[in-house]
Parts: C-alpha cells; structure tokens; sequence
C-alpha cells in the first residue's frame, strides 16, 4: 500500500490546516458554549469548495477524491468537532446518496446548490423506535391520486437538521414488505407539510443543530423519489458505509487536536520545578496516544482510498469508525488528564474534545454496530 | 488585458532562522512559504480578474521546487505561471534579479493595458528594491506602497501608505505596483483551484530562454554580476507588542501624556 499522499492531497491538506486554524479554531469555544450553528463558516468553506470535496466539476464539486474529503473532515475537527460533523453529514449523508443513487434530472436540480454550500443537507432516517434497528420505520409514504407521496411521520437526531434546505428521508411505501418496503426521497425544507421540530441539547458537538422532523401530509413529487420504490434500506445502508469515513475522520481529527493541545501544555506546564514533558509518565502517554491515532489514521485513509477505487469498503469504514471513534474517546480522555484540573475547565479545550469525541462512539452506527458488521465479515454468526 | 505577478519563495521566518557561517541563510534547512507581500498582490491581481476578466500570470525567480509554490498561486486563481531558473542566474542579488526578472517579463509581454504587480518586499532581504527596479529597466511609471487600486478603463487610481501619511495618485497602464499587507486579505486556495492547478500552462525560463534580451549579460546577472556583499545576516530582535490606549476623551490624553512624560519624550 502507498502511504504518500499525491502533491495535490498535500496542498489541499495545508490549505484546509490554514482555513481550519484562521477561520474555525477562533469560533470553536462560542459555537460550543452558546450552541450556535457557524453560517458564516459554512458560507465560506462553500465558496472554498469545502461542501463538495469529491464530486464532479459537472455537478458543481470541486472535483477532488474521497481522502481529500477525510482529511478535510479531520483538519476541522482537529479543532472544532461540529464544524466537522457539519460537512460530514452535508457530504456524506446528502450529496453522497443523490450523486450515487439520483437520475440525471436529480443530480442537475439538486447538487449544485448543495456543493456550493448555498444549501445545507441532512438525512432522516433515525426515528425514535427505530435507531440501530433502522428497519423499523414508521413513517409512511403513501401515493395520492397524482402518483406523488404523501409523508406522515417523524425523525430524529437529525445532524443540520434545523439549516438544511435538502434532506434525503427514508419511508416505508410498503409496510408489508419489511425492509424491501422502504424507500429514499429527496425533500426540500420549503415543501408544505414539513417542520421542523424540538432542536436538542447535547453533551458535545454544540455547534450543530441536531433536531426533529416532521412530516404532516407532506407532498413530496413524485420524481423526488431516489432510486426505486423499496430501495430505500440498502440506499439507506451504503450511505452510512461512506457516512462512517466521514465519522471516523472527525474522530480522528478531535483526538489529534487533543494531542497537539497536550504537547503544547506539558511543555509549558512546571510541576515539582520541572515541566510536565519531562516527567516519563507524560512522555509515555503521549506516545501511546500518538500511536493509536496514527493507526486509527491509517484505517480511515486506506477506508477513504478503497470507496474512491470503488472498491468493496464497507468494512474498512466499520473498522475505521470502530477504532477512530475509541482511539479519540480515550485519547481525549487521557489529554484532560494530562492537563488536570485546568483540563477539565472550559479555559482549556480538552474537555470540549472530550466531550465531542464521546458521539462518535455513537452516531452513523454505534461501536456495536461495527463490529456486528466486522464479525459478519469473517463469517462469525 | 494582462496582469503579471512577482512571486517569490522565501524561507519562513517565523521558525528559527538558520544562518550559514559565512552569513548568508541557511535556505535549506528551512521550510519555505510564499513572500507575505506577494500574496498581496496576486490578491489586489485576482481582484482586478473579477472586475475585469484579465489573464493573470504569475512569475518567479528561484531553484526549480518553486514550482510548488507557483501551482499554490494557480490553485488561488491565477492562469498560468512562469518559473526563471537557471545555473547563471544563482547568487542573483537584487540589481541582477531585478535585471533578469524584467527580460522575463519582457518576454511574456507588457501590452498597453498590462499591469505588473509586486509585492512591497521579501521577508528574508527587507530591501523593497526589486519591484521599483524592474520598473526602471522596464521603461514602466511605478507606484509603490499601495494600500487602495481603483481602476478606470486605462487609469488606476492608487492610494498609497506612507510613514506619516497617505498619498493619492492616478497612473496610466502599462504601469508596475507594489502591493502592502494593509490592500487586501489574501484568500485561500480553493480545493477545485488545488485540484486543477497541475493542468494549467506552466512554463520554465532558462538562461537560453532569455540570453537574446539586452538586459541579459554575464556582467549584471548572478552572482558576478551582483554589487552586493553580504556583511552579516541576523535576525533582527523581537520588538515589543506596545501598549494601545482607547478612547478620545481627557482622560486617556492624560494617560497618554503621563506615559510619554514618564518617558522623558516631552
């Protein structure tokens, strides 16, 4: 395997550490502690190409591949993990499954806007009776008399959910069929019948808005369905394969972030008349850290490489969000420690870290999950 | 019309500067960014592009791995990029560079409604000498240290920023300007700039490139044709960060004038 990055995955990488240290580390501490999503920061990466890393040039994407978008990802949560998360789901969990799944009329009214930023994604397919156990979806799309579906139904944990224009839900259109019963739309948040519902108060990754949807006889046209009628599980599955390299990069990315943080702190730090760098307890523990997010970096790369050679990815993903997502909670949780007291106020942003790190043990799939997809691989059932 | 930018690759001075023994920098041990005060310039250029739909090509003088940091200009905006390299060039100091850089531009062309661009100064020499004596060898009217550019069918208007005030001038193109940090905000590079930056037209002049030119001669190029003597290369020291006073009231004139008696200065 090749671990050199082509010169222009280096320079993408410096230019997103330079936007990501200017741009987003400034804000990081006031998005979390007011719970403010960063329109203005959206705007911008828009404008940069940032909400469209891998797409075609055709569709308005900037035209790069699936690495540059993990370390796009990875550079942001290094120090703000909602501005991570947010163009995660935006590219991951919306762009991803209408440029895949989308007819040409689709993909033309659609990604352009969504490229460019102008318009924020979100995917809706988390209900409150049906989360890891995804089949059980109790929102219905139900045809009326001029073939299109009328949606009933909630979501929830929507990740952008309270600022995206454009949202792929899930429905059952047969609920006879179980899984085979499920199907995908494209929704735009101006259609009749859809609201937006109670936003939530989270542990961590304050910053993005994460909320309800509702749909009341929501009219969605019928050539906003995506890929067939019943398709919906397995469009619904292949975009989280891909939703967890984005998780795994933002994972990796706040336990890097937190390792720098610590670096920078022991160095400076002077317990007992010497600086905590130079206690061998510190050096061991950051070399342990550094060793564990290097391979969680590794796994998340070669997940990213694999989906942009279209090649089978789909446990490289789980195996990168497995252990990015364990590496960042306990790497993080090690960095509050190495700082003590202060690293558990909010003067410093370990403790943001840490808490931001904890979701992504959870989100797009739990750890549980990955490794119910792992075992399966190698036949264990 | 036609916007030629002077880019050059210097070493980061905000790490450690690393000294040779004979005083010169040590270049290689340095990681190397591109010259703050140019990026001004290919900005104030990339924004004449928007307003005016002018090509915009950047040129620079140095070994061949400044080719990275030409195609990181591209990846901002600019169409095309044009590296001088060469062995006789080397040890080039400010009257040489000037000298050769000028043939270069000579060679892509200065039409009647071209403006060349330059930044105020590099980081590592701090002589602000190249740009104004390009303008020289180029026959070009120069306006330095501007800090506003207006542009008016053939007429630039220029505000510039001087130690102890502004100037306001109006200069016809083709004309040659030096760029400071207070004009513009250097924008990123965008990832689809990034992404395309290595298909663009990119070109090396070498000493056959440019020998024709009458400013080419053995006797003013490189290191021979360099008057500079390097007498001792340092960094210079930290200056403190000052102390600023708000308000325009009685008080803070108080205060302000408290400091400066303290100090013995009135």
């Amino acid at each position: 395997m090749d671990f050199h990055l082509t010169r222009e995955q280096e320079m993408v990488r410096k230019m997103y550490r330079e936007f990501a240290e200017n741009e987003v580390k400034p804000l990081a501490e006031e998005l979390d502690e007011e719970e403010r999503f960063p329109m203005e920061t959206v705007e911008k990466m828009g404008k940069l190409g940032m909400m469209g890393i891998y797409f075609p040039k055709k569709y308005g994407g900037a035209g790069g591949d699936v690495l540059s978008y993990a370390m796009c990802v990875e550079e942001l949560s290094k120090v703000c993990g909602t501005t991570g998360v947010i163009v995660s789901a935006h590219t991951s969990l919306c762009c991803a499954p209408i440029y895949e799944h989308g007819t040409e009329e689709q993909k033309m009214k659609y990604l352009p806007d969504l490229l460019s930023g102008k318009k924020i994604g979100a995917f809706g397919l988390t209900e409150p009776n049906a989360g890891t156990d995804a089949s059980g979806q109790q929102t219905t799309a139900v045809k009326n008399e001029n073939g299109d579906y009328v949606l009933n139904g909630s979501k929830c944990f929507i990740t952008n959910g309270t600022v995206a224009g454009t949202i792929v839900v899930f429905a059952m259109t047969d609920q006879k069929a179980g899984n085979h019963g499920i199907s995908a739309f494209i929704v735009e948040s101006t259609f009749p019948g859809f609201s937006v519902g109670k936003k939530e108060k989270k542990m961590g990754i304050r910053g993005s808005s994460t909320c309800d949807l509702i749909f009341e006889d929501c009219v969605v046209p019928k050539e906003n369905l995506l890929g067939k009628e019943g398709q919906g599980f397995k469009i619904a599955m292949q975009t989280l394969d891909g939703g967890r390299i984005g998780i795994a990069a933002q994972a990796l990315g706040l336990g890097e972030g937190a390792i720098d943080e610590a670096v920078k702190y022991t160095q400076e730090r002077v317990q007992f008349k010497k600086r905590l760098s130079q206690f061998q307890n510190t050096q061991f523990q950051l070399a342990d850290m550094h060793t564990r997010m290097q391979a969680a970096q590794y796994l998340v790369y070669a997940a990213a490489m694999k989906k942009e050679k279209h090649e089978p990815y789909s446990v490289d993903a789980a195996m990168a969000k497995l252990f990015a997502a364990e590496s960042a909670s306990d790497v993080t949780r090690r960095a509050v420690q190495l700082f003590g007291g202060y690293g558990y106020t909010r003067e410093y942003p370990v403790e943001r870290m840490m808490r931001d790190a904890k979701i992504t043990e959870i989100y797009e799939g739990t750890s549980e999950v990955q490794r119910m997809v792992i075992s399966r691989a190698l036949g264990v059932k | 019309m036609k916007i030629i930018v002077c880019v050059k690759q210097v070493p980061d001075t905000s790490g450690k500067v690393a000294v040779n023994p004979d005083g010169t920098l040590n270049r290689a041990s340095m990681a190397t960014i591109t010259n703050p005060d140019d990026l001004n310039a290919v900005e104030a250029a990339l924004t004449l592009k928007e307003q005016t739909g002018a090509e915009v090509v950047v040129v620079s003088m140095g070994p061949p791995p400044a080719e990275g940091m030409l195609r990181e200009v591209i990846a901002r905006g600019a169409d095309r990029a044009v590296l001088v390299s060469a062995r006789e060039f080397g040890g080039s100091d400010t009257y040489a560079t000037s000298q050769i850089l000028a043939a270069a531009i000579n060679k892509i062309g200065v039409g009647e409604e071209d403006i060349v661009m330059c930044g105020r100064q590099a980081i590592d020499g701090d002589t602000a000498q190249v740009g104004p004596q390009i303008a020289e060898k180029l026959g070009l009217p120069q306006v330095s240290y501007a800090a506003e550019i207006t542009k008016e069918g053939r007429t630039l208007t220029i505000k510039r920023m001087l130690e102890d005030g502004y100037m306001t001038i109006k200069v016809n193109t083709p004309c040659l300007i030096t760029c400071i940090k207070e004009l513009n905000a250097p924008r990123y590079m965008s990832v689809g700039g990034i992404f395309e930056c290595y298909e663009k037209p990119y070109e090396v002049f070498d000493y056959n490139t440019l020998k024709d030119d009458p400013l080419i001669d053995s006797t003013t190029i490189g290191l021979k044709g360099s008057p500079t003597n390097i007498f001792k290369s340092f960094t210079p020291p930290q200056k403190g960060a000052g102390m600023m006073l708000e308000g325009a009231d009685k008080d803070t004139c108080d205060k302000l004038a408290g400091i400066l008696a303290a100090k013995h200065l009135i």
